[in-house]
């Protein structure tokens, strides 16, 4: 039963990149933490609590077969996307948004989990239709029943940021196995006349929102005022940084979630630019290697898995930085490994142990 | 369970190899590595080329948000009189970070505001946690000589900010200020409840009446500036600036001379009154004494001004004409004609003995007159209030008919007001008593609840809407208070319409038949209203006089001793009483005598009411 070529096929690069982006997020959520209030504090304690628990979970993701995971896959949708019906009927109301399911002392956020989901199920069901010619209208049909249900569950929420993502990673996904061209050509067409119909039909304030989504400097008190701090912060570190614990946008609070979806202008404020772009190269490096994975996987469920999980990290880490250097619509996406949070750790970990379990068992083809 | 999709796809002949996945996965890494160095290229500029400049940005910190909040909208009577309008009020704040040095200037302020330099200290102590750029409150609303001398020596104060906001000012004091309601900060509940998106910590919200139940309307939209400041915190520039959106204004449908003249009507006793168009469900007066002043909430209380407000016994917050519940008595008197008539127990000709007690079940339940009312019909009992003529029709109906009249009244059930925390009332059944006590309905309770005694309990504006039902000829209509809404500019955005709610149970003929009693009421020769009548106006009307003490008890008349067991008066009524313009509901708590507390209090009203509308 035991193989030893598992040991011996394991995949020290991806932990030690992991390990490299871990602790560089230990260190600025450190940094982060300092400012303000003593609940910000309690957080790095919380976040390493998480990762401990991150840990054991990839490592036991690893133990069994990730071949296994196909047989799961259905199932392990199914949970989560009863866990993101119970968020709206039961979830904690924060800040205007459900998001979270509380169990005693620990919250969870199933729409972290469904993001893995998603993916699942997607490798599951393009690993079997998959042809040569693409993907046909029809067999498209499932694939977008699948992707709808999570998605409009996490836009009631609401988590427009979520709900895009899982768009983005299923889009991914789909374009990888390919579209046959008429297909494509009735997707594009559908959508360009689609949306200019769902314009006509929202109300004011959506338009609004939308726009300020798209321009955030149309709402310089919120969105706008936000990026403009977050542009100073990194500007700010310029080559070498302040110094570790001495970014002052940070410490007088001008930086919004700091601690979150904004913690990238942390490090870049303390570290500058040879810190952040290490980070960025590091991030680089880390998709490669993933996508790397995916090459030499010969089982098709086994190479979409390992695209899926770096189209969802791929994209967290260009839209989180595109977004605090003022790129991007300004949309609450975490940046992964960095940033706080809990379920959000622990949907990554289980990522990295699929990613090690595939890589370990690439030779393991019957 | 790998076989059966490759099998499948070896049919199509088509399924891809791990050659055709790779080639794909390095096209990939085609999109990866631009998008990377997009990011790189936006790092670089952000950092390297414009690096000098934003760190002289971010070492002033000098960047910042100054809220503009908006004016709430105003509030005024049917004719546009001003019932709550703005003033402007200067708040004190000190930024620590600019107050160079702390001390002195605290020093200084405590010198010109009179206030002792302990409590400043301790303002200024209790913020330690918020960053240092954030102006911390002293003290709000500072008296003008205090802000002269201020702005006089505003070079020696670094540091100091002197805030204009606005604040609520109830124009007309006490008046309609159950209606209106006041105003009061965001509490930590209210903020997490989710009720209240994009309010934050300090913010004035409705706390009742009209002020809570139009918050979304009334609030307006908040506006700011981004404004840059030098390293003292004085403003270099204003940098982008979005004007904040006024309320909107809102049309009560009272009427401020007649809500006056209710409030003067009663001045001496605890009760409420409720006046409403019966065509339109327009609230016209709605009064509820004693009161209180809404600007206190304003300016803020002293330790004893809350507790005489809050332990003062008659409750001058509580709103009575829509929150407090009393027997309806002999008003509901009219539900149980309505009821024996339309059910077919009794005609307009049928005529009952009153020998002055009803003998049921061994026991004699008492007509108010010892003497008896001898041979009476539905006409004369309602005109002279006869309570064995209605406790005989009582029992032919029993409790649960009787009830679904009452419902189908309005009674029992909120009257949709746009106010909140309305009471409901209570019209009991047997299931009802069976629920909630676990012991049957006895025969006796139906005798009570028929002449609106035992567990029937109605608010003041509940009656008003019964008997404008009445009024206007069998149409329920939805009490409204609000009339409609302007924007700050004057134009309309939202109307209150009439809204029928339904219909009373009741043919047009039975109906005149309790309509001519009630005529009897106040103008017949020994109608019990007689009190009430007055030259010139013909009004029509019922009685009630609710006891708090059972009549069964031998200590009635020991009771009757203490004013606080003395029963409640009622007095319902419409006029003219044909073409009806205004109904009116009374209640005069321990009044003891319908007719003779709550019956002239009424007449004045309508006086007051049609006299002027005749002008």
């Amino acid at each position: 039963m035991f193989d030893r070529r598992l040991v011996q096929n394991f995949d020290w690069m991806l932990l030690i990149i992991t390990l490299l982006l871990v602790v560089s997020g230990l260190i600025t959520l450190y940094s982060a933490a300092r400012a303000g209030l003593e609940i910000t504090q309690s957080f790095y304690f919380k976040q390493l609590m998480w990762y401990g628990f991150g840990f054991v979970i990839m490592i036991a993701t690893c133990l069994i077969s990730y071949k296994q995971l196909d047989q799961y896959a259905y199932s392990a949708y199914a949970v989560c996307i009863f866990l993101l019906v119970a968020v709206l009927l039961v979830g904690k109301m924060v800040a205007g948004s459900k998001r979270w399911l509380v169990f005693g002392p620990v919250s969870l956020q199933p729409s972290e989990l469904a993001k893995v989901a998603v993916i699942l199920v997607l490798a599951r069901y393009y690993s079997r239709t998959a042809s040569i010619k693409g993907m046909r209208l029809r067999d498209l049909v499932i694939p977008m029943l699948l992707i709808v249900v999570p998605f409009f569950l996490i836009v009631k929420q609401p988590d427009l940021g979520t709900a895009v993502m899982i768009l983005l990673i299923a889009a991914t996904l789909t374009v990888f196995i390919k579209i046959e061209k008429r297909a494509m050509i009735a997707i594009v067409s559908f959508g360009t006349f689609a949306i200019p119909v769902i314009w006509l039909l929202l109300k004011g304030y959506q338009k609004q929102r939308i726009l300020t989504f798209l321009e955030p400097d149309r709402d310089p008190l919120g969105a706008g005022y936000h990026i403009i701090q977050s542009k100073i912060a990194i500007g700010s570190g310029m080559l070498s940084g302040k110094g570790f614990l001495k970014g002052t946008q940070n410490a007088l609070s001008f930086l919004p979630e700091h601690h979150t979806d904004f913690i990238f202008s942390v490090l870049a404020e303390d570290w500058g630019f040879i810190g952040s772009a290490t980070v960025l190269f590091t991030f680089l490096m880390f998709i490669v290697w993933s996508l790397n994975i995916a090459h030499g996987c010969r089982d098709p469920f086994g190479a979409l898995l390992a695209v899926g999980i770096t189209a969802l990290i791929g994209w967290e880490v260009f839209i989180n930085i595109g977004m605090v250097m003022g790129l991007i619509p300004v949309v609450g996406i975490p940046l992964p490994f960095i940033s706080y949070g809990g379920s959000a750790i622990l949907s990554m970990m289980l990522c990295m142990g699929i990613l090690m379990n595939i890589s370990m068992r690439k030779y393991q083809i019957e | 369970m790998t076989d059966a999709p490759l099998s499948n796809s070896f049919l199509k002949n088509q399924t891809p190899d791990s050659d055709w996945y790779n080639r794909r996965i390095i096209g990939l890494i085609c999109f990866v590595i631009p998008g990377f160095v997009f990011l790189l290229l936006r790092l670089f500029y952000l950092q390297i080329i414009d690096g000098e400049n934003f760190r002289r940005l971010s070492e002033n910190n000098c960047i910042r948000l100054q809220s503009i909040d908006p004016p709430r909208g105003l509030i005024t009577d049917r004719n546009g009189q001003l019932l709550v309008d703005n003033r402007p009020s200067y708040d004190l704040s000190i930024v620590v970070k600019d107050a160079r040095p702390l001390e002195t200037s605290l020093r200084y302020l405590s010198q010109y505001t009179r206030i002792p330099l302990e409590l400043l200290w301790g303002e200024v102590e209790k913020s330690h946690n918020q960053p240092s750029f954030k102006p911390v409150l002293l003290k709000q609303d500072i008296e003008r000589d205090v802000l002269a001398a201020l702005e006089v020596k505003r070079f020696d104060l670094p540091g100091t900010v002197v805030d204009v906001r606005l604040r609520r000012l109830y124009v007309k004091s006490q008046s309609a200020a159950h209606v209106i309601g006041y105003v009061g900060e965001i509490s930590s509940d209210e903020l997490k409840s989710g009720k209240y998106a994009g309010y934050k910590r300090g913010d004035l919200i409705g706390k009742s009446g009209i002020e809570k139940s139009f918050e979304n309307y009334l609030r307006g939209e908040r506006g700011g500036h981004q404004i840059e400041v030098n390293v003292t915190g004085q403003l270099v520039r204003v940098l982008r600036t979005v004007d904040a959106v006024p309320g909107n204004n809102i049309f009560l449908s009272v009427d401020l001379n007649l809500q006056k003249k209710a409030e003067d009507l009663l001045s001496d006793v605890t009760g409420a009154i409720v006046a409403m168009d019966p065509a339109t469900g327009h609230i016209l007066a709605m009064a509820s004494s004693p009161s209180y002043d809404p600007n206190m909430f304003v300016d803020g209380f002293s330790r004893d001004q809350w507790e005489t407000l809050v332990r003062n016994p008659l409750y001058p917050l509580q709103n009575k004409a829509i929150q407090a519940e009393y027997p309806p008595a002999s008003t509901y008197k009219i539900i149980t004609a309505m009821a024996g008539l339309e059910e077919g127990v009794v005609d307009e000709k049928t005529t009952l003995i009153c020998p002055g007690f009803y003998k049921f079940a061994d026991r004699e339940y008492r007509c108010w007159k010892k003497g008896g009312h001898g041979s009476v019909n539905v006409g004369r009992a309602i005109a002279e209030s006869c309570d064995v003529f209605f406790y005989q029709v009582g029992l032919r109906l029993g409790v649960d008919r009787l009830a679904s009249y009452a419902k189908a009244t309005g009674l029992g059930a909120q009257t949709g007001i746009q106010l909140e925390q309305e009471s409901i009332g209570l019209i009991p059944t047997a299931a009802w008593k069976k629920r909630r006590m676990g012991v049957a309905w006895q025969g006796g309770e139906t005798l009570s609840v028929s002449i609106g005694q035992g567990y029937d309990l109605a608010t003041p504006l509940q009656l008003a809407t019964m008997i404008s039902s009445i009024a206007n000829g069998g149409t329920r209509v939805t009490p409204l208070v609000a009339m409609k809404i302007q924007n700050a500019s004057g134009e309309t955005i939202k109307e209150y319409f009439p809204e029928i709610k339904g219909y009373l149970p009741i043919s047009p003929k039975n109906l005149d038949i309790i309509k001519k009693g009630l005529w009897e009421v106040v103008n017949g020769k020994s109608g019990t209203g007689r009190i009430a009548n007055i030259a010139g106006i013909e009004i029509s009307g019922k009685t009630g006089t609710a006891q708090v003490f059972s009549r069964k008890t031998d200590s009635e008349n020991e009771a009757r001793r203490s004013q606080h067991l003395k029963s409640h008066a009622w007095f319902v009524a419409y006029a003219p009483s044909v073409n009806s313009k205004i109904a009116v509901s009374v209640l005069v708590e321990h009044g003891e005598h319908g007719a003779s507390a709550a019956g002239p209090i009424a007449s004045e009203l309508i006086r007051a009411y049609l006299s002027k509308n005749d002008k």
